[in-house]
């Protein structure tokens, strides 16, 4: 296929999963802010927001204060943030726009329903909303893209680079979120947890749809080490970094070409932390270094994939 | 010029009605179906036809309005429909003239009999700036120049009240409107299931597959498995829609300039598995902007080497470079020469008298009756730049008249044909609003091959004569049945 075709699917898909992200952060700090005690002027929560997603001095240059629904319109509306949700999505719309006669009439106009949606949406609307349903508005545009991808697309390479956005956006999405949220909740010495840290690690799972998975998996009563565990090394969770990682690799083996050895093998190396990493090694060496560490790998694992399959930046 | 009175009737043809009232016999069932279908109904599946186009995303950039704002063209939910032994007197006609105008250009490019014969004035074709003496000598697959052509048909009525199609222009370049021609159909099928129950409507869904068919006869000598691919200037260009649309039902990649390179003449397309050859480019992409070596250096759009390449024999342009030349306004009188030269027949096809201005005699004439007629640009296209005598202000023609008297070779005027009209869809009900008709006819291989009618543009605007979708125009689905 086109290397500039499968450019704009790849970016098609880091936009939609980077909107559907970011919102799954909103959702989670708005609801912690509902909490009794927290009085929704939890400013640490809001910077941390803005911390993940490398926005603080952007934020800052607007002289909004740090609230809550200005942090929200930030994120999820502002024109000139080219992370808002609504850039995201916008990019989205045009990657699929220029690309269309490669995607099913479905994935198209999915995509472009969304745009058309979003496009009018402005603060003030917004207010006059529930903005859970706002959230959840845009994470199930994301799941029926998918859901669309999924069971319209046939699946060959032009596919496989959609899936390789994803989770390439995806990995460094769950990494920074973990990160950041860490480092707001250090754990205490003797590893349980506070009930208020209950609810914040509680939070941090739910917003990547997993608190009831961790119920499932260790039946046992939420412990940092073990989010971390779950989020990192399982790699049958869907947003893990050993679960996205696992994809990338095998994707990587699917449309290798001459010249893609590199990238593959930074994905090999990066698979091979993950899947023979252990826990305990992660937390003696920091999980803070070891987690900025990964966000270093795996963005270089994205710039040898522009190298190798896409349009090289500046040509 | 005795035609002009005919052509110019105070009541155009109209394609449903007589000039009684009468519906005519091939309207009949679509009125009945009409008679007993609530308006309701139809307003309702204005409005579904609307937000489909929309979600699907059918729209149509326009250039000059504000950041080339994407638009849906207005789509007419009144079908304009043809008797099938009036279509196939057209299609002869469309088959004859397409056959014409190739070997013209094969002529031309080559021993230039034509000229030499004295039937068309060699300045006229030599010194156009749409001749290109880059195609000298140089020889194409098949001898074809126009694989694809959008032929403008009108219709006027005649002195005894029958309609008479005229040949309006020629577009041999990148002519477009097949998209809509297809969604057009797919449209009315999925809208009114019931009325092609009533009718038994030609089939036009296999374009695309003539089309690819067609490219793929045309590829370089040797070549056993072609690769084709559409050549488009981008998402930005008024026609992206359909260059996407086109290349996915054809199943070939749409490729930007960006994506192709030439290496020892050969063309290639950077692909995520490494380059990979190209033989046959369907390119969308005027002249002008193919190869910056060639033609306009600072083209960011096409490819550098193309025009080596391809006069090497190693690449398939379609259509080819320099077919320009045969769909100039100022060469359009001669059509029906190159007809009786070329074919040895007699043009079945009708053209619409037109007077050349570089002619002292019909610079005179058209000054004297600028208001009852329509003068265009000789390069104009789209409907931009020009003037239609009879809707025009007294300021616009004397602005037009300095126009003309400053370079008088660059126009040339035509009789204001009064186009048929179809009753069409609008607030206040049914009204009539004037037509064309543009077939697309594909040329490759042995045959030359065309879906049934064609893509009807309406002119929405009371009154109006210009169908183009840059000024307003809409569209309707065209069905030839029996």
């Amino acid at each position: 296929m086109l290397s500039r075709t499968a450019d704009h699917l790849y970016w098609m898909a880091r936009y939609t999963e980077r909107a559907e992200n970011t919102v799954r952060m909103l959702d989670v700090s708005y609801r912690m802010s509902l909490l009794s005690g927290t009085n929704g002027g939890d400013t640490d929560s809001w910077s941390a927001i803005l911390d993940i997603s490398e926005l603080s001095e952007a934020f800052a240059r607007t002289g909004r204060p740090l609230t809550a629904r200005d942090v929200i319109e930030f994120v999820a509306l502002d024109r000139d943030n080219l992370s808002s949700v609504w850039n995201c999505l916008r990019a989205a719309r045009e990657n699929a726009h220029a690309v269309r006669g490669t995607l099913t009439a479905e994935m198209w106009e999915t995509t472009n329903a969304t745009w058309l949606e979003i496009r009018d949406m402005t603060p003030e609307k917004l207010q006059g909303m529930d903005l859970g349903e706002f959230f959840e508005w845009v994470k199930f545009r994301s799941h029926l893209l998918r859901g669309v991808t999924f069971g319209t697309m046939l699946h060959d390479d032009a596919f496989k680079f959609v899936r390789l956005g994803t989770y390439l956006e995806r990995a460094d999405n769950t990494a920074r979120l973990l990160d950041v949220k860490y480092h707001s909740l250090l754990p205490r010495a003797d590893g349980l947890t506070s009930s208020t840290d209950f609810y914040q690690w509680g939070a941090l799972l739910r917003s990547v749809s997993a608190f009831e998975t961790y119920r499932h998996v260790y039946r046992d009563v939420i412990t940092p080490y073990k989010v971390a565990e779950l989020l990192i090394l399982n790699h049958a969770m869907p947003r893990s970094l050993h679960a996205c990682v696992d994809a990338i690799n095998d994707i990587l083996g699917d449309i290798a070409n001459l010249h893609s050895a590199e990238a593959a093998r930074q994905a090999g190396e990066l698979h091979a932390t993950l899947h023979y990493g252990r826990m305990d090694d992660i937390f003696a060496a920091g999980l803070h270094p070891w987690l900025e560490r990964f966000l270093v790998r795996i963005n270089r694992l994205g710039d040898s994939i522009g190298e190798h399959f896409l349009v090289p930046v500046a040509a | 010029m005795s035609a002009e009175h005919d052509m110019t009737a105070a009541k155009p043809y109209d394609e449903m009605h007589a000039a009684d009232g009468t519906v005519r016999a091939h309207y009949q069932p679509y009125a009945d179906w009409l008679e007993r279908t609530a308006h309701e109904c139809i307003a309702r599946k204005r409005k579904e036809a609307d937000l489909a186009f929309h979600r699907v995303g059918i729209t149509f950039n326009v250039y000059g309005a504000e950041g080339g704002k994407e638009r849906l063209i207005p789509f007419d939910l009144l079908p304009r429909i043809i008797p099938g032994d009036e279509w196939r007197g057209l299609e002869a006609g469309l088959r004859q003239r397409v056959r014409a105008l190739n070997a013209f250009l094969a002529d031309i490019y080559h021993e230039r009999e034509i000229l030499r014969a004295g039937r068309i004035p060699a300045a006229q074709v030599l010194d156009n700036a749409q001749f290109r003496p880059e195609m000298q000598g140089v020889d194409v697959p098949g001898g074809l120049y126009a694989m694809i052509a959008g032929i403008d048909l009108v219709r006027a009525a005649g002195a005894d009240g029958k309609g008479e199609y005229y040949v309006l222009e020629d577009n041999l370049r990148v002519p477009s409107g097949v998209s809509y021609l297809l969604e057009n159909r797919k449209m009315m099928m999925r809208l009114f299931p019931d009325l092609f129950s009533r009718y038994d409507v030609h089939p036009v869904e296999h374009y695309p597959d003539l089309l690819l068919e067609t490219l793929r006869a045309v590829a370089p000598a040797g070549v056993l498995d072609p690769t084709a691919v559409l050549l488009t200037p981008g998402a930005f260009n008024s026609a992206y829609f359909e260059h996407s649309f086109l290349a996915q039902q054809m199943g070939i990649e749409l490729v930007e300039g960006q994506d192709l390179f030439v290496k020892d003449d050969t063309v290639f397309m950077r692909t995520t598995q490494g380059p990979k050859r190209v033989d046959v480019i369907y390119r969308r992409l005027d002249d002008d902007f193919l190869d910056p070596e060639v033609f306009r250096p600072d083209s960011m759009l096409g490819v550098p080497g193309l025009m080596s390449a391809y006069r090497a024999g190693r690449v398939t342009l379609a259509n080819a470079v320099g077919t320009g030349v045969a769909d100039d306004k100022s060469i359009y009188p001669y059509v029906p020469e190159m007809v009786r030269f070329y074919l040895g027949e007699e043009p079945i096809l009708n053209n619409v008298p037109t007077w050349m201005l570089r002619e002292p005699e019909d610079l005179a004439y058209t000054l004297a009756h600028l208001p009852e007629l329509v003068v265009k640009e000789v390069h104009g296209a789209g409907g931009y730049g020009m003037l239609v005598g009879p809707a025009a202000s007294k300021a616009e023609i004397e602005d037009f008249r300095q126009r003309i008297l400053a370079a008088p070779e660059k126009y040339i005027a035509q009789p204001t044909l009064s186009l048929s009209t179809c009753p069409t869809f609008v607030d206040a009900g049914i009204a009539p609003r004037h037509i064309d008709l543009r077939p697309f006819v594909l040329s490759g291989g042995k045959e030359i091959r065309m879906v049934p009618g064609g893509l009807t543009r309406v002119a929405m605007k009371e009154g109006s004569l210009v169908v183009n979708s840059s000024q307003g125009g809409g569209t309707k689905d065209t069905w030839v049945v029996g």
